[in-house]
């Protein structure tokens, strides 16, 4: 039994079988990688996790019980991260206040009528925030805006913002997609080390093959809005199915 | 001080300190000069200056803090009013348990309000305080009011009369809203050569009121909870998907401005023992919004002087009539003098709103930000300036 238990799933967009009948499992404490072509379906699987889309039939297990008809909020606190294939962050707050926010959430839960306490005297939220930018090398940013921050930078961002939370099961939609090189390797390296450092399953989608081989111990791939092949990557990178689905897409465009 | 960052206690006291000496602040003008018809500081208007500000203060947190824009805000201040005016009724003229009242209902008030309005964002939220404002004002106008089961007393408005119950009124006490015994319209009058400067116990009243209030904003401004309302309006989605439920906190933003806009109706109630339906139009919900635009929405200071700014313009621009005009400009040749009155006139007077929609536009159009970020601009300015005079007086090469 995985962390994740997908079954059956499908969701259906007008006339566009987006996701035809998935069935997914991912175990505890592996990083799984989704890969597919554009339009592939794999974010629209990702929406079925966290509340954003409720799938048209199937069910989504998460740690023994059913996320579905959960609000994303509470699917959030079950503990399911996500870290958004364009950056999703508080672009009006400090890139700081953006990782206090999960801080508190990891805290203090859903909702807490705070209004007296200053935020400056929370200590320990300060350190966690202030540990978190630390680890994704953003320490020197603490005061900047959010929005002021390059591409790279808001996704690094977004995943401190997940991190912080230590999310049982971590989304990652794209997380290198316009980075630098050395800003890829970096956050491969981050990746690692926190897997090094504490449970946590991750389902990573990601175009960039340097980034799947190096984290995926396991790896779907999606085509048309159902899953191909399920395998470890060495059997993965050979595959004649894998190689006809990038090339078939290639075909069309 | 006060659990409050330095720049923050700073504030207060120079708040503090503008609002003791208002009377001779807003009085800068001799009595009988030409000018005097620019001076504020009687106390019929500084007691709406404050009150005003302590609504739009209310109103920033809700609006400046989450970016929900009510329009119907009103709803609020006029039921406050109406319920400082019962307690006056059934009570006593003291003030202090009307105004709890008025801030107990607005309350729940904002609760049944916000609780519907809260399930949309964007404009169907603003279009659904709106409507709630203006049921509330037909309910307050008219159905309410019957002779089997009189409310709000209709067009009239609601007023203390002779036969009410007045059941804690006594012999010595004033028949007019008092504290304590100290009556809301005792005033001192201190004339000094061709000024004079009255000191109103409303006044000190809301004003001490709204120095509290004030204080409470800034404290919710630094808050835990003020940060979930920026990420509110900052991004919603992110809120959600971070584990935190944003109703509740929407709602509580709602409900705390509603309550400040009840303070603020019951205040009013305080200074003038009168409550009518007009208070709760779609025209009053929509000036807290101009005071609050018009100041810097989300600054702390500024729904403050957007709400002195308003009040400033009409009560003292409305009152400059063509006689006025004709003695400012007396003394030059009468056609000259007769073509600038014409110019002017639409602009003043009953044309006040003319000047103050002109204003509005500039300052939408060149300082998004309000008057704060004028405020800021030219202190900027001004700290350039003065850091370049020190530069080129040590004969510093530029950077
Ligand atoms: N909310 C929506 N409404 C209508 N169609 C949608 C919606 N979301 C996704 N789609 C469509 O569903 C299909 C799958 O989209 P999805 O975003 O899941 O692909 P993807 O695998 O993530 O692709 P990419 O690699 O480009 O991100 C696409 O054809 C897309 O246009
Ligand atoms: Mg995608």
């Amino acid at each position: 039994m995985g962390i994740l238990e997908v079954k059956g799933v499908s969701k259906r967009f007008g006339g566009l079988q987006a996701l035809g009948n998935v069935n997914l499992s991912i175990a505890e404490n592996t990083v799984h990688a989704i890969i597919g072509p554009n339009g592939a379906g794999k974010s629209t699987l990702l929406n079925c996790l966290v509340g954003k889309l409720i799938p048209d039939t199937g069910s989504v297990m998460f740690d023994g019980q059913s996320v579905l008809g959960r609000k994303p909020h509470e699917i959030n606190q079950m503990g399911i991260s996500r870290v958004f294939q364009t950056p999703e962050i508080f672009g009006d707050l400090t890139v700081l206040e953006n990782v206090l926010i999960p801080c508190f959430a990891k805290r203090d839960g859903a909702f807490e009528l705070n209004a007296f306490g200053s935020v400056r005297s929370q200590a320990d939220i300060r350190e966690r925030a202030e540990q978190i930018l630390l680890d994704v090398n953003m320490q020197d940013k603490g005061s900047m805006h959010a929005a002021s921050l390059s591409r790279g930078d808001k996704r690094r961002l977004e995943m401190a913002m997940c991190l912080v939370q230590e999310p049982k099961l971590l989304l990652l939609d794209e997380p290198t997609a316009g980075m630098a090189r050395a800003d890829t390797n970096n956050t491969i390296d981050l990746l690692k080390e926190i897997k090094s450092k504490r449970d946590i399953t991750m389902a990573i989608i990601e175009h960039d093959m340097h980034v799947v081989f190096s984290l995926a111990e396991r790896i779907t791939v999606l085509a048309q809005g159902t899953p191909l092949v399920e395998d470890i990557p060495e059997k993965i990178k050979g595959h004649p199915k894998v190689q006809e689905a990038y090339l078939g897409q290639a075909h069309d465009e | 001080m006060l659990g409050l960052k330095s720049k923050d206690t700073t504030l207060l006291v120079v708040v503090a300190i503008l609002t003791l000496l208002a009377p001779f602040i807003l009085n800068p003008f001799p009595e009988n000069s030409a000018l005097a018809q620019f001076n504020a500081g009687y106390p019929d208007l500084m007691q709406r200056f404050v009150i005003y500000g302590i609504f739009a203060i209310g109103f920033n947190i809700l609006f400046g803090l989450t970016g929900y824009l009510s329009f119907g805000h009103a709803a609020f201040l006029g039921v406050g009013s109406y319920a400082a005016v019962w307690m006056f009724k059934l009570l006593s003229y003291n003030v202090v348990p009307a105004i709890m009242l008025s801030v107990i209902v607005a309350g729940i008030f904002s609760v049944l309000i916000g609780y519907i309005s809260l399930r949309r964002s964007g404009i169907y939220f603003s279009i659904l305080t709106l409507a709630f404002a203006q049921m509330s004002f037909a309910l307050a106008y008219s159905v309410l009011s019957n002779p089997k089961f009189n409310l709000t007393n209709g067009e009239t408005g609601l007023q203390v009369y002779a036969d009410d119950p007045q059941i804690f009124h006594r012999a010595g006490l004033p028949d007019l809203p008092h504290f304590f015994g100290l009556s809301m319209r005792s005033t001192y009058t201190l004339d000094v050569g061709g000024w004079s400067f009255d000191f109103n116990a409303g006044y000190y009243f809301c004003a001490a009121i709204m120095l509290v209030v004030f204080y409470l904003a800034i404290r919710i401004f630094n808050s835990p909870f003020g940060l979930m309302l920026r990420a509110v309006k900052s991004n919603q989605q992110r809120l959600n998907y971070t584990g935190l439920n944003t109703r509740p906190y929407t709602l509580a933003a709602f409900v705390i401005s509603g309550m400040y806009a009840g303070l603020a109706g019951g205040l009013l109630a305080a200074m003038d023992p009168l409550a009518g339906a007009e208070r709760m139009q779609w025209t009053a919900s929509g000036e807290v919004v101009l005071m609050t635009i018009l100041g810097g929405a989300g600054t702390l200071i500024g729904p403050v002087l957007g709400a002195g700014f308003i009040k400033y313009f009409e009560n003292i621009f409305s009152k400059i009539n063509d006689g006025v005009l004709h003695a400012w400009f007396a003394f030059l040749p009468d056609g000259l003098e007769n073509a600038l009155v014409a110019i002017i006139h639409p602009f003043v007077g009953k044309g006040w709103q003319l000047t103050l929609g002109l204003m509005f536009m500039a300052i939408v159009i060149f300082l998004p930000g309000g008057l704060v970020e004028g405020g800021k601009r030219l202190g900027a300015l001004f700290r350039r300036r003065s850091s370049d005079e020190t530069a080129s007086g040590e004969t510093k090469p530029a950077e």
